[in-house]
């Protein structure tokens, strides 16, 4: 009895182990990295709070396609486009504070449903490539992000504010200045904490959207969204049309992104317009990943886990780079490294298992 | 009328029509414009010879089966290593110029090997693995680059005197040595590079009909017929990314010694894109491209980039819109040629 109590435990700790491989490797590389950074504890618990305000709600935005079978969505890029749109358009009319945020989030909500609609439909064309293909649509939306905020502002579109528009009265200047809804959302509710600020409000809206997704996976649109994931075949036998929940689950992904981008922003107070959402795709699945989700599975505790060792990276790094090889541009490589490594890793591996899969597959229908 | 358009998309296929179209329209442009006409074309053929033996690499890949070459930045890296150790060894001129050419080819073995060993075991995604492995290599070599015992003081960096420099110039080692490797008297046109990039053509167009390349295009083409008829579809998949890497190799060499620098770092992440969509305007699909695909997509694709710059910002002088153009065009035919290819099923 007692032995195999002992071999019970024994192999459900492998098998937390083995499940929790990259996870815990990285929490070693974390380790490591803030004990040579020489960074004070506190400030590095203050950088991780004030990073996951910031990352959170991007990186969660992803877990609703991956549960629909669509992979990794690269895409996110075009939802932090609508996301500033909205933030553009607040800046025009000049609405500060809290009211001017949350009208940049009910602005960015038809560009976003919109974009969400137009990249599922190319993505239903290109099944079983969605991910190369939400990357490169990715890059071509930049085109046309530029395209309409370089030449379309002050052309196009009416607007003359000098503040934003460049000396020739034709596009949007490279930088925006947001400070009029800087920390709106995270000093509303903000408390202090040991000397580590909290800022309430914003994981209050994160918590909010934890809970919206969990509960939208038990719905009917979720066991959707599960069953097309598993196997789009047998869901489009079972009367599920499939199509459009993959549309449906591209959308909201879409939407969240355009949010996450303007919480996000709202924390760094200045828009790049050219350039602040190119790696937001690339470093919301890196982090995902890092918190061991793959191609195929991905909740909230691998979002809110990766985050924080992903950005934990972001923050020694530098200073590891430093203190170990006397050169922080090393430490910089390397976290891009890091970045682009693990994602490359994480989809060998899934296609190396979908191969394995098929060839016993095919094997098995051979022998029969 | 519409019977014309109908034909011409069917044999042509949308991207090459439409680039042509948008070309055609470019030049109109500029002829009104009184841009020297003479000029912008002999641009093009600069640049067209710079990024030919580029393009040229996805030509294996493709028909071996293993879909557009996403990571030639490794094959790249490995032209680029090659090139260094060139500079560093001091050799100048053509010799030093066909001597990167050779050390690079066994570095590109090497990495094609490696790569394909990965390749095989990732059927059917190699597109979206091979541009994560290609940025995961390039932002490695980025430490490699800074680490790597370079010493020539033309290549490191003066201050701390350790780490390549982002951009080695080659002026005095072998800058345009294939460009002006065969001058006419009045004319200024990069003949050397043409005749190399011919000679690469010459090569691969032979080994296609040689029996291995015949075994190749078969395996890519219908890898389960292939396997039953007795052809190890793995080992012709392995041969073509070898061979893709090694063209990649000696291509960025090419670009390099017409361009006059090398470019380090994260210099190569975007390349692959490039050829890919020159290869694509050609007409090639992710699973079949010969070598008029080529020819026609690098002159297509480099001539639209070279002579939309100056009428684009002679007509919008605010911000980069040719820049933007690229960005679209680019992208727009990758994405377009991956609706073609479908789902897996």
């Amino acid at each position: 009895m007692n032995e195999m109590k002992a071999m019970f435990s024994k192999k459900t700790l492998i098998k937390l182990v083995r499940s929790n491989m990259v996870p815990m490797l990285f929490f070693v590389i974390c380790l490591g990295g803030v004990v040579a950074s020489k960074l004070s504890f506190l400030y590095i618990v203050n950088e991780i709070v004030n990073r996951l305000d910031r990352n959170l709600f991007l990186v969660l935005s992803l877990i609703i396609p991956v549960v629909a079978g669509m992979g990794l969505n690269f895409a996110l890029v075009i939802g932090a486009m609508a996301g500033q749109i909205g933030l553009i358009a607040i800046k025009v009319w000049n609405i500060g504070g809290i009211s001017g945020l949350f009208l940049a989030m009910l602005i960015s909500v038809p560009f976003a449903l919109v974009f969400g609609y137009a990249t599922g439909i190319l993505l239903n064309k290109t099944k079983g490539k969605e991910m190369i293909t939400s990357l490169i649509l990715g890059f071509f939306a930049m085109g046309l992000y530029q395209l309409v905020f370089l030449l379309f502002i002050g052309t196009i579109i009416p607007i003359k504010n000098p503040e934003i528009v460049l000396p020739g009265g034709v596009g949007l200047k490279n930088a925006i200045d947001l400070s009029l809804i800087q920390y709106a959302l995270d000093n509303l509710l903000s408390v202090n904490i040991m000397g580590i600020k909290i800022p309430l409000a914003s994981f209050i809206l994160i918590g909010l959207l934890c809970l919206f997704t969990e509960f939208i996976l038990k719905t009917k649109i979720g066991q959707d969204f599960r069953a097309v994931g598993q196997d789009m075949h047998v869901a489009e036998v079972a009367g599920i049309d499939v199509d459009r929940t993959r549309l449906v689950a591209i959308t909201i992904s879409t939407l969240l992104a355009a949010w996450g981008q303007i919480i996000f922003l709202q924390n760094i107070g200045t828009l790049q317009t050219y350039s602040s959402h190119e790696q937001v795709g690339m470093f919301a699945v890196a982090a995902i990943l890092v918190g061991g989700a793959s191609v195929t599975k991905a909740t909230i505790s691998n979002a809110i886990i990766g985050t924080i060792l992903f950005h934990t990276l972001f923050i020694v790094s530098p200073n590891a780079g430093k203190n170990l090889f006397g050169d922080p541009q090393i430490g910089e490589f390397f976290r891009s490294f890091v970045a682009y490594g693990v994602i490359a890793l994480s989809l060998a591996l899934h296609a190396i298992q979908k191969n394995f899969d098929t060839n016993i597959k095919a094997e098995s229908a051979e022998l029969k | 009328m519409k019977n014309l358009w109908q034909k011409l998309v069917d044999k042509y296929g949308y991207p090459k029509v439409f680039i042509t179209i948008l070309l055609i329209i470019l030049l109109i442009i500029a002829i009104i414009q009184k841009q020297s006409v003479y000029g912008l074309l002999k641009d093009s053929l600069v640049r067209i010879g710079m990024n030919s033996v580029l393009v040229l690499a996805m030509v294996p890949s493709i028909v071996s089966g293993t879909g557009l070459n996403f990571a030639l930045s490794i094959g790249i890296i490995c032209g680029l290593i090659a090139g260094c150790i060139t500079i560093e060894m001091n050799i100048v001129g053509l010799k030093g110029f066909l001597t990167a050419v050779l050390i690079s080819i066994p570095l590109s073995v090497m990495a094609g090997y490696l790569y394909s060993i990965l390749l095989n075991k990732v059927k059917g995604d190699e597109m979206t693995v091979g541009t994560y492995m290609g940025f995961s290599v390039v932002s490695l070599m980025c430490i490699g680059w800074l680490l790597l015992p370079f010493r020539n003081p033309e290549m490191v960096w003066a201050i701390g005197g350790r780490g390549l420099r982002t951009t080695i110039t080659l002026a005095n080692k072998y800058d345009k040595v294939l460009d002006r490797l065969i001058t006419l008297p009045n004319v200024d046109l990069p003949i050397g590079t043409f005749l190399f990039f011919a000679v690469c053509c010459f090569f691969i167009w032979l080994f296609l009909r040689s029996k291995t390349g015949i075994a190749m295009m078969a395996a890519g083409s219908n890898p389960r017929f292939a396997q039953a008829s007795g052809i190890n579809v793995d080992k012709y998949r392995t041969i073509g990314t070898i061979l893709s890497m090694v063209l990649g190799g000696i291509g960025i060499l090419v670009y390099a010694q017409s361009y006059g620098f090398f470019q380090l770092y994260t210099g190569p992440l975007m390349m692959p894109f490039a050829a890919i969509s020159a290869i694509l305007i050609g007409g090639a699909t992710a699973r079949k491209a010969s070598i008029s695909n080529v020819i026609a997509g690098v002159i297509l694709f480099q001539s639209l980039l070279t002579i939309s710059l100056p009428v684009i910002n002679r007509m919008m002088p605010e911000g980069n819109l040719s820049e933007v153009v690229r960005i679209i065009v680019s992208n727009g035919v990758i994405l377009y040629a991956l609706t073609r290819v479908g789902g897996n099923e």
